[in-house]
């Protein structure tokens, strides 16, 4: 039995290497002064993709949605072994938050069909939402996995995966499809394969072969794209003409998140409370948090 | 995310100074293979461009997988239980990349699923993972075993094997020392017979092989019984299967990581590779070849992170209210330390494009002397690209494994008491330097291997077109320096041919060998001086220090130094 497994990737700011004032006023990150790498679990969820093809056979497929550059991370997919790469990029999509963008995520995914497994990162390290992966599942109306720290067992009409809790972790089965979001530790990604790096460094999407051909009055896009498709180095590339969208659901028009304030919360507490083991203390104590508006 | 390619600039320098057109024409077949293979490059900047990327794929797993296992790797080293070899953790995690990431076949054939990259993209992936970890060398670097199935095997062999290296599944060693035959190997004794089907099988035992415990060994053994020198010696192929037997596993100072095995063959079963007889007068010595310039570079690794870790603690240490890096006499071996690294480069580079040129040629001329074609000028400039190889071969490396020594004995010295310490990589780093100028060849027996092309001056006139040359400014002062040093070496060359003495010549052939290599090294400099501006403080540092080398050589050829030699047993109480 193979599996076709679908994978949600993105382009994210380093925030791992923060310089410079990389926080907009408005709130939000400025992506144009940190460097675009492939989100970190996201990698890990390509290369446990990877793994159930690699024992079970099937195909795995990469999507994105992003701006044009987007594609760099689209390539590293296909360097690591991915099948198939998707770009979703449209102007009308820009400025999404997480329901804007799982609902063209679901739409897209549809589009392409005939899936049993979707893997995403548990979250992306620029809006750490976590977000995204749960709430595509919800619009597919297919079942999710999160905190995913290990596939246990595959077969047929269902899948074992062991996932990460607060104080440990649980197994737990579920049908498929189903889409599953995982962490740092399920898996090390496996390293740029040399021969692919070569075969598809230059694979390109719709846009880049558009830039090309801007440049050079002697290229004509269509049959750029022709010839990118018959060398199998054209980067299937999804804009509102794709798919069958309502445009007020995408992009900023789709966005109810506005963010308010970013806060630098430093915890600096100087004294400590000793709180008795009793039901009255841990009582208060609760209490306590809920007036401070940590707990409900 | 550091990257051991894209971090070093000299070495990303060297790469974007190689001149590969000619061999990698030869190699893509004229830029054929792409019709065949989506990964083969369609010209020469595209092909370019591929080995920049694998030399990043290296640098990355250098940098993110293997360095920072190379500690643990060291402590826990190889171990050897009932009588099985078990990698440390980390060599099997950094094997595992290697193989994942397609870079095990790094020089074979793209029919034998290899990359298909020259020799000298292969020797820069070598120097980057010794620089992280000197003792994966030791098996990454073994992919000439299957260069020399290539080489040499009939195309059932190459079909059998090689696919079985590029797989990444799959590592060799090559079983040529023993007990009594070390650098002697004319002395191998282990058995090759045909039984009565014919099938060939080996017995006998084998010692300090390096990766013994490899899946399919290359054996040196005397086919030919009754004799008893090098033209009774065949290579044979065989599988490291329950005939093959490792005993022990040797408990070394340096390279942990390496397992080095004492093996025993019993009966093994084994393929004859190429014709018999040649074992060891042309097949070991092409391997040999091979291997010699793979430990050059893995020297050249080991230099580079020693000096890495001598600036970086040279800047961050403190004493005397300042960083010793200010210190005159710190800064002084610092730099002296960094010209011996860069120079070391270029001759590294210089050499395995002279390497690559030849092998290439000769599957050129080969080529077109099967379609029953006139070769015209390329057997000659074969022969040219062999005999200059020759020389620089054995004399990289013992200039590389050398300085190897001298820049990590530094660089410990640098970090003062600590850097005796376990807790700093540095002692590590001494340690796996050692065996650089011992195996695959001592320091001792490289002179020897290039002394016939330096006391025939076979570089004469690659060294009178670099005369006529014009450089400028403080180049043209170096020139003229580099023109001393020639005349010093002449005089000198005269004076030990003209002595017409055996004895005396074979302990000269030291001073003789290292006065070649600073005119040769001396140019290179100069030529990259030329095109970076920085480099002209590496030509500077390195052509004047030279001149005095070469005055201390000399006077030790004509005040005959190693007259007393007639007297050791007088001396040597």
């Amino acid at each position: 039995m193979s599996y076709n497994s679908i994978v949600l990737v993105k382009q994210v700011p380093d925030t791992a290497n923060i310089s410079g004032e990389v926080m907009k006023p408005d709130g939000t990150v400025n992506r144009a002064i940190l460097p675009a790498i492939f989100n970190p679990e996201d990698k890990v969820a390509l290369e446990l993709a990877l793994q159930v093809r690699d024992q079970y056979g099937g195909t795995v497929k990469v999507i994105t949605m992003g701006p044009p550059k987007a594609s760099d991370i689209l390539r590293e997919c296909l360097y690591m072994g991915a099948d198939e790469a998707y770009l979703i990029s449209d102007r009308k999509f820009a400025g999404a938050d997480t329901l804007a963008t799982s609902y063209v995520l679901a739409e897209t995914i549809q589009t392409i069909g005939n899936f049993d497994l979707i893997f995403g990162g548990r979250q992306a390290i620029d809006g750490d939402t976590a977000q995204v992966g749960p709430q595509t599942a919800e619009k597919l109306g297919i079942p999710q996995v999160t905190y995913a720290e290990e596939i246990k067992k595959i077969n047929k009409n269902a899948i074992t995966i062991k996932r990460k809790t607060d104080g440990g972790s649980e197994l737990v089965e579920a049908k498929i499809p189903v889409l599953i979001t995982v962490i740092k530790e399920a898996a090390t990604p496996r390293p740029f394969k040399a021969k692919r790096v070569m075969a598809y460094k230059n694979a390109r999407t719709l846009m880049e072969l558009e830039k090309m051909a801007e440049g050079n009055s002697l290229l004509y896009i269509d049959q750029l794209k022709d010839e990118y498709i018959t060398k199998n180095l054209f980067i299937k590339t999804i804009t509102t003409d794709d798919l069958d969208v309502e445009l007020e659901r995408c992009g900023i028009a789709g966005s109810p998140t506005k963010v308010h304030k970013v806060e630098s919360v430093v915890l600096g507490a100087s004294a400590h409370e000793t709180i008795e083991p009793s039901k009255e203390a841990l009582g208060k104590l609760v209490e306590k948090l809920m007036e401070d508006h940590i707990f409900g | 995310m550091p990257n051991f390619f894209t971090d070093n600039k000299d070495i990303v320098f060297q790469f974007e100074n190689l001149d590969l057109k000619e061999i990698a024409a030869i190699m893509e077949d004229d830029y054929k293979q792409a019709e065949i293979y989506n990964y083969a490059p369609v010209d020469y900047q595209d092909a370019i461009d591929n080995y920049r990327k694998v030399l990043e794929i290296v640098g990355d797993l250098a940098g993110n997988i293997i360095a920072p296992n190379a500690p643990s790797v060291d402590e826990e080293g190889a171990v050897f239980r009932d009588g099985k070899v078990t990698y440390a953790k980390g060599t099997r995690e950094a094997l595992e990349k290697l193989g994942q990431a397609e870079l095990m076949g790094f020089t074979l054939p793209r029919r034998y699923d290899g990359l298909n990259c020259p020799t000298t993209i292969y020797v820069m992936a070598i120097e980057i993972v010794s620089r992280a970890d000197a003792s994966l060398m030791n098996i990454f670097g073994l992919q000439d075993i299957a260069e020399t199935i290539n080489k040499f095997g009939d195309a059932d062999q190459k079909a059998e094997f090689l696919p079985k290296f590029s797989s990444g599944k799959y590592t060799g060693a090559m079983a040529l020392t023993e007990p009594d035959a070390g650098s002697d190997l004319q002395a191998v004794k282990l058995h090759a017979y045909q039984d009565e089907k014919g099938q060939w099988r080996l017995r006998g035992m084998k010692r300090f092989i390096t990766n013994g415990c490899g899946d399919i060994h290359l054996v040196l053994a005397r086919s030919e019984a009754g004799t008893k020198d090098g033209r009774g010696l065949s290579m044979f192929a065989s599988y490291h299967d329950d005939t093959v037997q490792v005993r022990r596993i040797e408990n070394k100072l340096g390279i942990h990581g390496s397992p080095t095995c004492e093996l025993q063959f019993k009966d093994t079963p084994a393929q004859l590779i190429g014709k018999r007889k040649f074992g060891l007068i042309k097949y070991v010595m092409d391997l040999m070849n091979g291997a010699r310039i793979g430990v050059s570079a893995q020297a050249l690794g080991i230099a580079q992170a020693a000096y890495e870790e001598a600036v970086k603690y040279a800047r961050e240490r403190e004493q005397f209210g300042k960083a010793i890096y200010t210190i005159p006499v710190v800064t002084n071996m610092l730099i002296d330390m960094r010209v011996r690294l860069e120079s070391n480069r270029s001759l590294m580079y210089a050499t395995s494009q002279w390497v690559d040129l030849r092998d290439k040629l000769e599957e050129k001329v080969n080529h077109i002397k099967e379609e029953g074609k006139d070769p015209g000028d390329l057997p000659n400039r074969q022969k040219e690209a062999a005999k200059i190889s020759a020389l620089l071969t054995p004399m990289t490396k013992y200039i590389l494994a050398e300085d190897a020594n001298k820049i990590t004995y530094d660089s410990l010295q640098i970090h003062g008491g600590v850097g005796y310490m376990k807790e700093f990589n540095v002692e590590r780093l001494v340690r796996d330097a050692r065996i650089t100028n011992i195996y695959e060849g001592t320091s001792q027996l490289q002179i020897v291997a290039a002394i016939g092309g330096v006391l025939n001056d076979i570089l004469a006139n690659h060294f009178e077109a670099k005369e006529k040359k014009k450089y400028k400014g403080t180049l043209e002062r170096l020139a003229d320096q580099l023109k001393q040093i020639r005349q010093i070496f002449l005089d000198s060359l005269k004076y030990v041919v003209d002595k017409n003495d055996k004895y005396f010549q074979d302990v000269a052939a030291k001073e003789l060998v290292e006065l070649y290599s600073y005119i040769f090294t001396g140019y290179l400099l100069l030529d990259e001086a030329e095109k970076e501006s920085r480099k002209v403080f590496i030509a500077n540092r390195y052509i004047i220090t030279a001149m005095a080398n070469a005055r201390r050589n000399a006077e030790a050829i004509k005040n005959e130094q190693f007259s007393d030699l007639l007297h050791a047993d007088e001396i040597l109480i």
